[in-house]
């Protein structure tokens, strides 16, 4: 399908035309965009059908020969040729080790549940339970050499030996099994010592350091156990894990809520504190003071456009210039269809080990007994829930079949779409919103980024 | 091409080697914008 869009940068407009199916962007004219949007998605507004009544007939034969060329060219209004209805299965890639269900902090959104996912006890991974995950990840690999392995919780650095031990493990056996592992953790950064610091910098491949922004916006809704703000030793340990990096790959991940929907400026705050890769993900939950309702879409659509000014502008700078998580679209070199299709992988080659080595599709459905797949000692694995998952696969979701976004979120989260939209397969609407709109944002990005100056 | 200036054409990868599955799991002259 044909997606026209604009984006305006430093009041100027500017005008694209993505074609999903083939991955092709143009940049066009005003008068083409009238033209296409009318053509390929009848979805103009009544000010835009006036403007499109008074182009001359000429000049609309003209547009509408170039766009023929494009078309005979495969390039706009492409037929849709990916048919595959089911992901693979039966061979696992990453595994999300919950090295730890209990934390130090009580952040009010967490789908977690303070860390103990619902079951009402903490619970801390033994090596033992970690040590057959490995093995476990290994046996059901199959013929794939680049293994994950993500350290989550809860918060894993409450449990940081075990965390040593099974890496340690994992490298002793890479020249037997002929595997290479990578290895990630997701922290709040309160426990972060120097030697935690060294030791996490020499031995992840990435490390995500959860803060929400601006002090008062974090601390609204992430404090410790007993009530009180940790930011500033959140910032601080933050900062030297960054700075530890140096260069190699880490990311801070803050969470908006309805409470700080002009988001735009935690980015900011947190690129001012002197770091250059954020994430800043909307909050899914249904707690009524948090949560984003479709009444707030539009403001978030207009803050995301607000942010990606910023963006373009502070990328032009050396002591500004960041990466949003959210706005890295590579439209050149991106992943191929297979893994588009795949997206996260969860269910099928991405499972969850919760601290009693029970297997999960993934962090989400840890602990809910009816998506229950198996266990790490007895090396079970039962495929019938991999299947569930394989089969949601957007190309057989009626909803996105005409999405300009659906090889970019491949359908949306699993999670999200069961809590949210009442089924795996049913997209949540107002996280589809988003993703277009940041989608739309990305391209223009792109696009403006890699355009020589006039 | 007047009205139009093309950014990529076929970005998406669908055919020769895909899906090795060795990836992560949540192998156009550049002109002014018009």
């Amino acid at each position: 399908m044909t997606h026209s869009f604009s984006f305006t940068y430093h009041d100027r407009a500017y005008y694209f035309m993505w074609d999903s199916e083939s991955g092709s962007l143009h940049n066009v004219d005003f008068a083409t965009f009238l033209i296409a949007k009318n053509r390929f998605e009848h979805d103009l507004d009544e000010d835009q059908l006036k403007q499109l009544n008074s182009l001359n007939k000429s000049d609309i034969d003209e547009i509408n020969s170039e766009l023929d060329t494009l078309v005979k060219e495969g390039v706009l209004d492409s037929p849709c040729t990916v048919f595959t209805k089911s992901k693979r299965i039966g061979e696992i890639k990453a595994l999300c080790l919950h090295i730890c269900h209990d934390c130090n902090l009580k952040c009010r959104y967490c789908f977690a549940d303070e860390g103990t996912y619902h079951t009402r006890s903490r619970a801390h991974m033994s090596f033992e339970v970690g040590k057959n995950a490995i093995d476990y990840l290994v046996k059901y690999s199959g013929h794939r050499e680049n293994l994950e392995v993500d350290f989550f919780g809860g918060e894993p650095l409450m449990n940081f030996d075990v965390v040593k031990q099974i890496v340690e493990y994992a490298r002793s056996i890479e020249g037997e099994t002929r595997k290479k592992f990578s290895f990630t953790m997701t922290t709040n950064c309160v426990l972060l010592s120097d030697d935690k610091i060294k030791w996490l910098n020499d031995n992840m491949t990435n490390v995500v350091l959860s803060i929400d922004g601006r002090k008062d916006i974090n601390d609204a809704v992430r404090k410790t156990v007993s009530g009180k703000s940790a930011f500033d030793v959140i910032l601080r340990n933050a900062q030297k894990m960054k700075e530890a990096r140096n260069g190699k790959e880490y990311y801070v991940r803050g969470t908006y809520t309805a409470k700080n929907l002009d988001f735009a400026k935690d980015v900011e705050f947190l690129n001012d504190a002197g770091f250059d890769q954020i994430s800043m993900e909307p909050v899914v939950t249904d707690i009524p003071d948090l949560k984003i309702t479709k009444e707030m879409v539009p403001q978030i659509l207009k803050e995301y456009e607000k942010l990606a000014e910023i963006y373009l502008d502070r990328r032009k700078t050396k002591d500004k210039w960041f990466n949003f998580f959210h706005f890295m679209i590579d439209i050149e070199l991106g992943p191929c269809v297979v893994k588009r299709l795949t997206g996260c992988g969860s269910g099928c080659e991405y499972l969850a080990v919760t601290p009693t080595g029970d297997v999960f599709p993934c962090h989400q459905f840890a602990e809910n007994k009816e998506y229950y797949m198996g266990n790490v000692f007895d090396k079970s694995l039962d495929l019938s829930v991999s299947e569930k998952f394989a089969k949601n696969i957007v190309t057989q979701k009626p909803a996105c079949q005409d999405c300009p976004a659906k090889y970019y979120c491949s359908g949306g989260c699993c999670a999200n779409n069961i809590n949210f939209a009442g089924s795996m397969n049913t997209p949540y609407d107002i996280t589809c919103a988003l993703e277009k709109k940041r989608m739309d944002l990305s391209l223009a990005i792109q696009a403006i980024e890699g355009a020589p100056e006039a | 091409m007047t009205h139009i200036n093309t950014i990529v054409k076929n970005g998406m990868r669908k055919t020769g080697n895909i899906g090795c599955g060795e990836c992560k799991s949540c192998h156009q002259v550049k002109k002014p914008l018009l």
